[in-house]
This record gives C-alpha cells, structure tokens and sequence, in this order.
C-alpha cells in the first residue's frame, strides 16, 4: 500500500472499490431517508401560500405554524391523549409480557407448550381481521370511545411475551436458584432479579411498543368519535378532511409528534447494551 | 449450628433413578465432601438438601426437623454456586445484603453485617463496585460472603472452586477451610476434584451412580478403600492393579513373582493386588512384598518426587523414584513395594479383601 501511494506520488490512502460502493449506497439510502422528514420541516416553516413551492430551505421561514397548533386546544389535547396511551399501554406491555414470557421460559408445567403455541399462533391473525371482532366487544362492553376502548387491544401482544421468553431462556436458573435460597418469593425473583437482567430486551419492547401506539391510526380512528379523544394521528388526518388539506398544519403537527419518539429512542438506547448478564456468572 | 440427615433418599426422574436411596448424617460442625464423577448423583443430593430439587423418596432432616416439603428460604441453609450466582446489577454490597433478604434487622444493622463480613473476607475496599469489575477469585468470595452474612445453620458448595485457575483454587481451598474452622458452621461441599476432597474434608462420601460407596476421613479412605473404585478414585496418581490369582497361602501374579499373605475369602481364586505409586519404589527386594521388573516408558519429573511408569509384560505400572533421581527411558528398573502396603481386592466383586 505504501509503496503504491509513493510511486503514484500520492499522500491519499488507498480505499478499496468495495468501500466505495457501499459507501453511495448507504449515501443514497440516507437521502431517501431523510428527504421526506426534511420536507416535513420545511413545510412547517412555510405559511400555506409556499406550500407547493417545493423549496427545501423556505424562502420566508416563519413559526406562525407552530404558534398556532400549540395554541390550538384540540391539539394539546391529541398530544396528551397520545402520551396517555402510549405510556399506559407500553408499562402493561412491559410488565404483563415479561411476566408471561418469564412464566414460559423458567416455570415447568402441564400445558405450557400448548399455551406457548396459542400465543405465537395469534401473531398469524392480521390486524385487520381483528378490528371487527374488537369493536364489537369493545361495543358490548360500552368502551367505545374511550382510553380504554383504544388501549385495549394492545395492553399484552404475542410478539411481547415471544421476544421476553426468549430473552429469559438466556438467564441462567443459578441466580434464581441463589435468589430463592436467600430468600426471595418467585415473584421477587422475577422483579428484582430476572427483570434487570433483560433490561435490553425490555428497552427493545419498550421502544417498539411505544412508536406503534404513538404512530398508530387505524383502530383509534375506529374506536373513537369525539374530538376529544382523537389521538395524535387521528386528529392530524382531520385537518385533511375538515376544510381543504392543510398541509402545513399537518407537517407541522408531525413534526412535533416525531420528537417524543426521538427522545425516547435516544433516552433508551443506551440500556441496549449486551453483555450486562454475563458479568455475574463465570465462562 | 445444626445436623443434616440423610434417611433412604430417593431421587427420580421419570423412569430413571438418578439417587437410590442414600443414608448419611452429618455432625454438627462437620465439613462433609461428597465427592465422586460427574453424574454419580452428588450435587442432585446437595441440590435437594438445598430444597432447589424435589424428593422423590426418604426423608431429610436439617437439625433434627423435617425439611422435606419446606421452601429453600425456610430451610436456613445459604448455598455457594459453581458459577458464583453473583447479582451483576447490582453492587458488592448489595449482593451481600440479599443474603439478609429475610431478616428482621434494620438498615444499619444490615449495614453493620454487611462490612463484617467484607472485612472477613478481604472485599471491604470493593463494596461499591459491579461484580463485572472483580476477579474470578473476587467474584467467588461475594458468594461466600453472600451465603456467611445469614449465619445458616449450613453451607452448602456446590462445586464452588471448579471456576478458578489452579494457583487460585489452591488459595480459596485454604480460605474455606480456615472460615470452616472459624465459624464451626456445618458444610457440605461437593467436588469432583479427590484433591479438594482430601485436603477439605473432615469425612469424605465417596458416591458413585447414586450410591454412597464409603464414608470415611480421607485417611481412611486413603488407608482402606472398600473397594477397587474408591482405591483408585482416592489417591493421586491412581493406584496400581495387578491380576493375580490365590495359591498356596499368597498370590502368584500374572506378571510373574509370589507375594506371601493374602488370605483366601475371595468369592474366586482371581484377585487383583493394589499398590499405590507411592509405595513402589525402585529398590532391591530386601523384604517381603510386590516386586516388578520393567523397562521404563515415560518418566515424569516433579521436583519432590519423579514418577515412572515402568512397562513390564504389556502393563504400565507406575513407580515413584526420589525427586534428584531421575531415570533414564529405557533403562530396566526394579520396583518393590513391602507387603504391608499393598491392597487385594477380589476381581469378580471389586471389593476388598480383608488381608491387610
């Protein structure tokens, strides 16, 4: 290498065509990326008259977008409507998953096979499939229209307890036998002993669990009538269909929707770190 | 402070019986070795003292109460693990506070306990740390601490140095054995290791496909194996055998040569005549016993002693020669063991036959 660098007179070091290849693709696979979230900026900075020039860099950037949505009501509202769900439903995942997915992994019983079975065979069944089912119980129930009638379905998801079973089948039964020898009931163990041992794992759930209730659309736009109680994305797609499409205030509100999923991805990112578990056993 | 017995334990799984039904007790204050191979049922047992397995069959008492059907955490014994089984999230400290998870003191007093054991065991300077940043020696002594800051009424290792390098396993050794003598608390260790067995054990049980074969101090054993598989479990290296068959008042080995004494309650003529490594030494015959004649094969220098295996009508025995003198491969070499030391055991039954 040196020797080539000298006899072409060049200082530069030599790269290999294969970097280079891979290099523009992750490049253009960057730019397809982050195209459409830097459109989603721009625009937001735009007042509705340049919203179809389609500018990257508006030419009178302008926050009137923002002050308007955070000072419209129905907005705060969505907003909050969409932490209290997100949070309520991805605490139940984390919590009820685990416990199963523990259950299954660390627990000899009559049927635990079947069960185990009965659980993965659910993820086979499309969401579609299930909204209808859902809104007549939710129905029969009375939860239409409310928290619960959107969270409903989601507070336990197989791929959950799939994900937390696999992660617990890697703690080693020792520190849950050393832990039941110094004295700890089995639900203590689970909570005190096994759970911080997957943080990783929970992290992971977390992450996933809250971006899609934080995203999702389709069954809060079912369940839900009033305003009120539209979450975040349900109530952005009434501004496309009240008036005209309002694609500033639309860019805009997204634009602040995509901040809580960045925060906490960055916020949880840095439990995801392998290797927590081996510490404390030997080989 | 407390006895453990052991009465006609039984340990199933499914078809297979992996414990037949096992008698032993163990003193007050007693440190107990069961020692044998890897599946001869030694750490099942343990494991169910522990209350970790179920009971199959048999009763065990711990200090003289019936502990068959209790939990582990009402049992009050603590249990070192092979793989430490040290918490990794949490520190030091914390790890051996869990010991007092159950216990009634307060914060300080915990607190209290906690540091006093540190002290005891050297790992006052480490109380904050994660156990990810100890050593493997380090690691195995938050277990132990872990396991001492209850005062149980036992200790239970489970093959507890098995981790560590050889120079390490020789320090813990001496470590666990000083604690033993300090607290006078009751252990029952299991190893696979015969060396850990002799040198910690104040009886040794040797077991074997889950049976208890013999239970004796490691002179004992080390003196009267009943039989071949404790002669040459017991014993480093493994102890010589010699086929042989009774005659006339002694035993004419197969390899050649007459030893006077034997006596005859051997269920067949055919008996194989033992000797350890030890014992046979290159000398002439000057007094009665084993003597073999052979051309040396592989000679291993020890410093303090120097082994030879001597190979002679297609067996290799082996011999030891004093430490400075070391010979030659090829060389023909005489070895002689007196006949008080030497074993018999009957070769249809493997059992001892009671010559000596």
């Amino acid at each position: 290498m040196k020797a080539a660098a000298s006899s072409h007179g060049l200082a530069m070091p030599h790269i290999r065509p294969g970097r280079i290849v891979a290099w523009t693709l992750l490049f253009i696979g960057g730019v397809i990326m982050v195209t459409p979230l830097l459109f989603m900026l721009s625009t937001s900075l735009k007042d509705a008259s340049q919203v179809y020039d389609l500018r990257v860099i508006p030419e009178a950037p302008t926050l009137d977008n923002y002050v308007e949505i955070l000072g419209d009501g129905r907005f705060t509202r969505w907003l909050i409507n969409s932490t209290i769900v997100a949070v309520i439903v991805t605490l139940s995942n984390v919590f009820f998953d685990s416990l199963v997915g523990y259950t299954l992994a660390k627990f000899r019983f009559r049927g635990r096979y079947i069960i185990f079975i009965a659980i993965l065979s659910t993820l086979m069944i499309p969401t579609e499939m299930l909204v209808l089912p859902w809104y007549l119980m939710a129905s029969q129930f009375g939860w239409i229209d409310s928290y619960w009638g959107i969270m409903f379905p989601g507070m336990m998801t197989a791929f959950g307890t799939f994900l937390m079973k696999q992660f617990f089948e890697g703690v080693p039964d020792d520190f849950l036998e050393a832990a039941r020898i110094d004295g700890l009931n089995e639900f203590t163990i689970w909570w005190k002993i096994a759970m911080p041992l997957v943080t990783p794992a929970l992290s992971a759930l977390a992450i996933f669990t809250f971006l899609g209730n934080w995203t999702a659309f389709f069954w809060p736009l079912i369940v839900t009538t009033s305003a009120e109680l539209y979450t975040l994305p349900v109530g952005l797609s009434s501004f496309a269909v009240e008036q005209s499409i309002q694609w500033e205030k639309i860019m805009t509100g997204a634009s602040i929707a995509t901040l809580p999923t960045l925060i906490i991805f960055l916020f949880l990112q840095r439990y995801i770190v392998r290797g927590v578990m081996l510490a404390g056993l030997k080989g | 402070m407390a006895t453990i017995d052991l009465n006609r334990l039984i340990k199933r799984y499914g078809q297979t019986t992996v414990v037949h039904g096992i008698d032993l007790s163990v003193r007050d204050g007693e440190f107990v070795v069961l020692v044998g191979p890897s599946g001869c049922g030694k750490s099942t047992t343990l494991r169910m003292i522990a209350g970790l397995e179920e009971i199959s069959g048999g009763e065990i008492r711990i200090d003289g109460r019936v502990v068959n059907d209790l939990q582990p955490r009402d049992r009050n014994i603590a249990m070192v693990f092979q793989n430490y089984a040290i918490y990794p999230h949490v520190t030091v400290a914390d790890n051996i506070a869990f010991g007092l998870y159950r216990s009634k003191l307060s914060k300080s007093e915990k607190r209290q306990r906690v540091e006093q054991v540190a002290e005891t065991l050297g790992l006052s300077q480490l109380l904050d740390r994660r156990p990810s940043a100890l050593s493997g020696g380090q690691r195995q002594r938050v277990a132990i601490g872990r396991a001492m800051v209850r005062d149980p009424a036992a200790f239970l290792f489970d093959e507890p140095l098995s981790n560590l390098d050889a120079q390490l396993r020789t320090q813990m050794r001496i470590e666990i054995k000083r604690l033993h003598h300090r607290l006078g608390t009751t252990s029952v260790f299991v190893t696979h290791d015969q060396v850990e067995a002799m040198t910690m054990a104040d009886r040794i049980v040797v077991m074997r496909d889950g049976r208890i074969l013999q239970v004796g101090t490691p002179l004992e054993l080390y003196e009267n194996p009943v039989d071949i598989f404790t002669a040459r479990f017991i014993g480093s290296p493994t102890m010589n055998l010699l086929p042989a068959s009774l005659r006339d008042g002694g035993a004419e080995l197969s390899l050649g040569g007459f030893i006077q004494g034997p006596s005859a309650n051997a269920t067949s003529a055919e008996i194989l005549v033992g000797a350890r490594p030890q014992d046979l030494v290159p000398s002439s015959p000057g007094v009665p016993g084993l003597t073999v004649s052979g051309t040396v094969a592989v000679v291993e220098t020890l410093g303090s002693e120097t082994l030879v295996h001597v190979e002679s009508a297609g067996q290799t025995i082996i011999g030891s020669a004093p430490g400075r003198q070391i010979p030659q491969i090829g060389e023909h070499l005489t070895l002689h063991a007196p006949a008080e030391r030497l074993y018999y055991f009957d070769k249809a039954t493997e059992k001892a036959l009671a010559a000596r």
